[in-house]
């Protein structure tokens, strides 16, 4: 018999997940879409009354984003000068009534190739912690995201929360999303760059990602070398940086435009980018 | 269990229905709150927006647990004591309602916003309210709205014989700012309802078989029935024309497009969501479909055996010879041009139920549904069940939008036989993809057109074939047949033409009425063609349409002579110096453009025939007095939105000469009113509204005659008491000895109208419509040359109304079309199994529509009502031309595809290269 839990204690939740694998439901904007059509009742864990699991804060050399925690909050956080990419995400994903729900831990265990939120956090290295009855564990974003909706998430475990690393270089950071309208709109591609300054004003260290252009989010390391060493620079970058895209043609565009129009949005960025 | 215990506006309140169902779901159907709208169930319309602890939240993406311990506020917690809040008569001032299906969202997402900010900017506005989608307004109004909120003073009700003219609030507008207006989702079924849950075939094209189903119903005890096409009660074969219905209620062993009904689940409603499409014993046997584009090819299978070769009917305009006009001129320009499927998206998804009602011997249906066409509904259903008309009765509810979607059956066949066959209630709600995937379309086009003039500008021949696809069943394909060549060559003088046209079957979709019935297909061909002769010509785009503009006196390509309240001249005279001054400010800012901004000023021109095509189209009204002298219109003509029931209104109080406060009107019920016709082809203004002024009139005659007094004399209706006046002499009618009629009435005045037109002959010469409106637009873009991406920044559009009955209302038309016009022109395109949601499918945000400049121009026309035509197709027709056309001004290039997309805008700028 299917059943519905809303647990308050982290262990309770982690017990219901080893034991019955529920489906787990936090801000509900990718859980209730997807169930249009309603079909056979399903286990349901709501973990949105666990306690302690909401506050986004700085916590030594990183932010810890926790798994309730909303686009909504993240966009009220005071973020320090490198991580403004996910400031400008926070504000451009969905409409507000999705962001003052949606949980950025949510746009990853659903993994489309079109969310927003996982270009900014991959080109900021950010890693996932998972907990299970078995304890915890942390691995890289990009070891996380396997596929389109595939994660390296277990069914008995939850996505506990993100470590997000504080810049420790003078930094700027950019978010970049390309729509066919103004609001709500599932981007045709999307981007973020990252880029670390040496006091000579030369990039010294840039981290790149780019999302609706594949299975799922891609960083682009020939472009992170080209940049590294240089002012931040249009005619820097080389259409062979984009090896790693493999975009599709769909009906938001084709994959050719896809590839024109990222070349199109990180001159853009680079162009647009101050030294920090 | 002890359920869910939260705040509700205000009050105490307790859920206890299952913990995981969708908070939009819970407030409606189990606290009764329908103000709160279901439009998506995706978060993607926002229809649903409530406030949780403050804050804007999607009620449909919300599990009723989240609430425990929580605040909510939903529309009905807005007014006060009865008193609309400010936010709310600020909406009603502004009209910013029209449909209301989006009008709670809009509300509370502003709610939001102006807690936080008591005096934002537009871009506050469209930042909190990018959420919510509306497909009437076009936004502007909404924005001016939340921008005026501060101002609480309403404007005062016109006096007596003051109404046509004056911009009234919409009577309706009071219930749909505070909920209370019922939709189709909303109106409250009797007890005891059946849920019905239609499969759906998932191929364009196959064959099936339905198994045995006894195993499904043993599994299921909630399930009642599984309905197939053998167990229909009357007949199966449904279609808008009287001659040649196609179209099956339950496919028989053979579907032609996605979406086609093979069978029905009748039971209760928890059980059918259970229960999964394949789940159910269908055998399918997958078919190859019938392209647009190779249905005419030799090896195209033959949908139908009344359509050779696939062409359900052709259409035909010819006059003079339009073969030598182009050999022979000066000039000359062609294009062909393709448009795509476009959905009507209105955010109401179909919704009714059935109740069969009476005594055995004089049972009867009623079907409460969301319809443009009761009368066409009432006799539809009539026919299909084997009764009599005066069996059926169709109440229709509120329209959360319609834009011609909502004139074809829907929900109503398989309502009226599941509640005659049980003979208990019956309910259904389409889900939104079931809505996109199995309801009608804008016809996809493909246009060949020519166009020439002489050296002094003038045109001289055009020639246009369009091919448009009908889809599966005929639906209105021959209106759209039909109303094309009439209307192909433009709203100009052309002395050569030979316009025609083709409506071909496919496995796609139908495809039937969507505002402008392939109008504004067409001219995205002819429009581009105006640019062209002028460009070569070296004339002015505007002063090129000036000059060949139609107006009083001249003669169209179906032969018919227009008479007084043609003003397409006066419209683009209204535009030449906005023209000027923007096309000044585009050259300047392109002169000083480094980056990949470009800027571009378009203008398009159209016209359009008001009402059916040759058809008859009569409305009749009635208007009467009751015991207590209160004035009342019975009218049938069904309010989608577009303001019929506050039009008439204004029509009949005048012409009654009473205040428009003191009428009563009785509406949207085929037992109570007579047939007005259907809310289609911009008549309801120019035909009902005819109807309306006539029994107005008519009821005056009355009075005057029983009170002997001349046409002059005053009617006054005051404390149960109704007066004529004239030369200091007052007469009393003495109402309560006068006996009431079967609605009540004791004096009563009837109207009817039906445009004079004449059938068309096979070259399509004689008089197709009584009356045409004009209009032209100018458009403003700005082009990202590297993206390929298109702002609008500004609409211009001056429009021939004849006479605004309701200057608001006639301009809430004119947004709302531009709106549409603006999708058509840049992000729409439905594509069958691929768009059948609202975030594939893209219609435009508030951030996307710029402000609107109207310009109403009122040269009475003679037949209309008080000089009136219709505007609700109009509003639409110019904008995507002249989209297009400020497109091509910007960056030389000339589109030939609908919609402008990024990638294909882009992919012509680097091919010009």
């Amino acid at each position: 018999m299917a059943g519905y839990s809303r647990p308050t204690d982290l262990a309770a939740a982690l017990s219901l997940l080893a034991e019955r694998r529920p489906v787990i439901l936090a801000g509900g904007t990718d859980h209730f879409p997807a169930r249009v059509a309603a079909g056979p009742a399903e286990d349901i864990l709501d973990i949105t009354a666990l306690g302690g699991l909401r506050a986004i804060e700085r916590r030594g050399d990183h932010l810890w984003v926790p798994c309730l925690a909303t686009w909504a909050d993240l966009g009220a956080a005071n973020l320090p000068a490198g991580l403004e990419a996910l400031t400008q995400a926070a504000a451009q994903i969905g409409g507000v009534q999705i962001q003052n729900t949606a949980t950025l831990c949510g746009n990853l265990c659903n993994a489309s190739p079109a969310a927003d939120g996982i270009p900014p956090l991959l080109a900021l290295d950010a890693e996932v912690e998972l907990a299970s009855l078995a304890g915890r564990r942390r691995m890289s974003l990009d070891a996380f995201l396997l596929g389109p909706r595939q994660t390296a998430r277990r069914p008995e475990e939850m996505l506990l929360g993100l470590h997000i690393p504080l810049p420790v270089a003078p930094s700027r950071s950019v978010f970049a999303k390309l729509g066919a309208r103004r609001y709500l709109v599932i981007s045709i591609v999307m981007l973020a760059l990252v880029a670390e300054f040496g006091a000579d004003g030369m990039i010294s260290r840039a981290r790149v990602a780019v999302g609706a252009c594949g299975p799922r989010a891609r960083r682009l390391p020939a472009l992170e070398a080209a940049l590294a060493g240089a002012r931040p620079d249009p005619a820097l970058l080389r259409r062979a940086h984009l090896a790693p895209l493999l975009p599709i043609d769909d009906m938001r565009g084709t994959a050719a435009y896809r590839l024109d129009a990222v070349a199109t949005l990180l001159r853009r960025a680079l162009a647009g980018m101050v030294p920090a | 269990m002890s359920g869910i215990a939260f705040t509700l506006n205000g009050g105490a309140a307790m859920l206890r229905g299952a913990p995981g169902r969708r908070l939009a779901d819970a407030l409606r159907d189990e606290l009764g709150l329908t103000g709160t709208k279901i439009g998506c169930n995706a978060g993607d319309c926002g229809a649903c927006t409530v406030l949780l602890d403050g804050v804007q939240v999607c009620a449909c993406l919300l599990p009723a647990a989240r609430v425990a311990g929580c605040r909510v506020t939903t529309v009905e917690g807005l007014a006060q004591d009865g008193a609309l809040a400010p936010l709310q008569a600020a909406f009603l001032r502004h009209g910013a309602a029209q449909c209301g299906i989006c009008t709670p969202g809009m509300l509370m997402a502003a709610a939001d916003l102006l807690a936080r900010n008591a005096a934002p900017d537009e871009a506050a506005v469209q930042d909190a309210l990018g959420g919510v989608l509306c497909r009437c307004t076009g936004y502007r109004m909404i924005i001016a709205a939340v921008l005026d909120v501060a101002r609480t003073a309403q404007p005062d009700m016109p006096a007596a014989g003051r109404a046509v003219g004056a911009a009234i609030a919409r009577r309706d507008g009071v219930a749909k700012l505070t909920g209370a207006e019922a939709f189709g989702a909303d109106a409250a079924p009797p007890e005891g309802c059946l849920a019905l849950r239609a499969i759906r075939s998932p191929h364009a094209h196959a064959r099936f078989q339905i198994g045995d189903c006894a195993p499904l119903l043993a599994a299921h005890p909630g399930l009642l029935r599984v309905l197939t096409a053998a167990d229909l009660p009357g007949g199966n074969l449904y279609g808008i024309y009287p001659e040649g219905k196609d179209q099956k209620v339950l496919a028989e062993a053979h579907v032609r497009h996605r979406g086609e009904p093979v069978c029905a689940l009748l039971g209760e409603a928890e059980t059918l969501a259970a229960i999964r499409d394949e789940d159910v014993p269908i055998v399918w046997e997958v078919l190859p479909p019938v392209t647009f584009a190779r249905a005419q090819a030799a090896e195209a299978v033959q949908l139908h055996a009344h359509a050779p070769e696939n062409i359900l009917c052709r259409g035909r305009v010819a006059r003079g010879d339009a073969a030598a006009a182009l050999a022979s001129a000066t000039v000359r320009a062609s294009i062909a041009i393709e448009t795509g499927f476009v959905e009507h998206a209105y955010i109401e998804p179909e919704a009714g139920f059935a109740v069969r009602v009476g005594a055995p011997g004089s049972e009867r249906i009623e079907i409460t549904a969301c319809t443009q066409t009761p009368y066409m509904d009432r006799d539809e259903i009539a026919q299909l069940l084997g009764l009599a008309p005066s069996q059926v009765r169709i109440i229709p509810t509120a329209v959360g939008g319609g834009f011609g979607g909502k004139l074809d059956l829907s929900v109503q066949p398989l309502l009226a036989a599941a509640a005659w066959l049980t003979g208990r209630p019956v309910r259904w709600v389409y889900s939104r993809p079931e809505s996109m995937a199995a309801t009608t379309k804008r016809h996809p086009a493909r246009i060949q057109a020519a166009a020439a003039a002489d050296g002094e500008g003038r045109l001289t021949g055009f020639r246009c074939h369009g091919d448009f696809n009908t889809g599966a069943y005929a639906s209105w394909g021959p209106t759209v047949a039909n109303r094309v060549p009439v209307h192909a060559m433009g709203p100009y003088r052309v002395p050569d033409v030979l316009c025609t046209s083709a409506a071909i079957h496919t496995n796609d979709p139908p495809a039937g009425a969507f505002r402008g019935f392939g109008v504004p297909q067409a001219a995205l061909a002819g429009e581009a063609l105006m640019d062209m002769l002028a460009a070569q010509l070296g004339l002015d785009p505007l002063e090129f349409r000036a000059r060949n503009a139609l107006g009083v006196g001249d003669t169209t390509g179906s032969g018919q002579v227009l008479g007084a309240g043609a003003a397409l001249p006066a419209c683009l005279d209204a535009l030449r110096p906005r023209w000027a001054a923007l096309r000044g400010a585009a050259a300047a800012f392109n002169a000083e453009a480094s980056g990949s901004l470009r800027q571009g000023v378009g203008i398009a021109c159209m016209w359009y025939g008001i009402g059916n095509t040759s058809l008859p189209n009569p409305s009749t009204m009635v208007m009467g007095i009751d015991h207590a002298a209160r004035p009342i219109l019975f009218s049938g003509a069904v309010d989608i939105g577009q303001g019929s029931n506050t039009i008439m209104g204004q029509i009949a109080a005048d012409a009654l000469g009473v205040p428009v406060a003191a009428l009563h009107l009785v509406t949207g019920d085929t037992d109570r009113t007579r047939d007005a016709g259907k809310t289609s082809a911009s008549r309801q203004t120019f035909v009902s509204g005819n109807a309306a002024r006539l029994a107005g009139e008519a009821l005056r005659g009355e009075i005057l005659r029983r009170a002997n007094a001349g046409p002059h004399a005053r009617i006054a209706l005051e404390a149960g008491v109704l007066c004529v006046s004239e030369a200091g002499r007052t007469i009393k009618l003495d109402l309560a000895s006068m006996p009431a009629d079967g609605e009540g009435l004791v004096l009563r005045g009837e109207g009817r109208f039906d445009p004079p037109t004449t059938p068309l002959d096979a070259d399509g010469q004689g008089i197709p419509y009584a009356s045409y409106a004009f209009a032209a637009q100018i458009a403003v873009v700005e082009v990202d040359l590297d993206l390929g991406t298109t702002r609008v920044l500004r609409i211009v559009a001056a429009h021939d109304v004849g006479r605004a009955i309701n200057p608001q209302l006639v301009e809430g038309q004119i947004h709302g079309g531009i709106a549409q016009g603006l999708g058509l022109a840049l992000m729409e395109e439905f594509i069958p199994g691929r768009t059948e949601n609202l975030h594939d499918y893209l219609i435009p945000t508030i951030g996307d529509i710029p402000p609107i400049e109207t310009i109403l121009i009122e040269e009475a026309d003679p037949l209309g009502p008080y000089g009136a035509k219709g505007v609700g197709e109009p509003a639409l027709i110019a904008t995507a031309p002249a989209i297009f056309n400020a497109i091509a001004h910007a960056t030389g290039i000339r589109l030939t595809r609908a919609p402008a997309t990024p990638d294909r805008l882009r992919a012509a700028l680097l091919a010009a290269r």
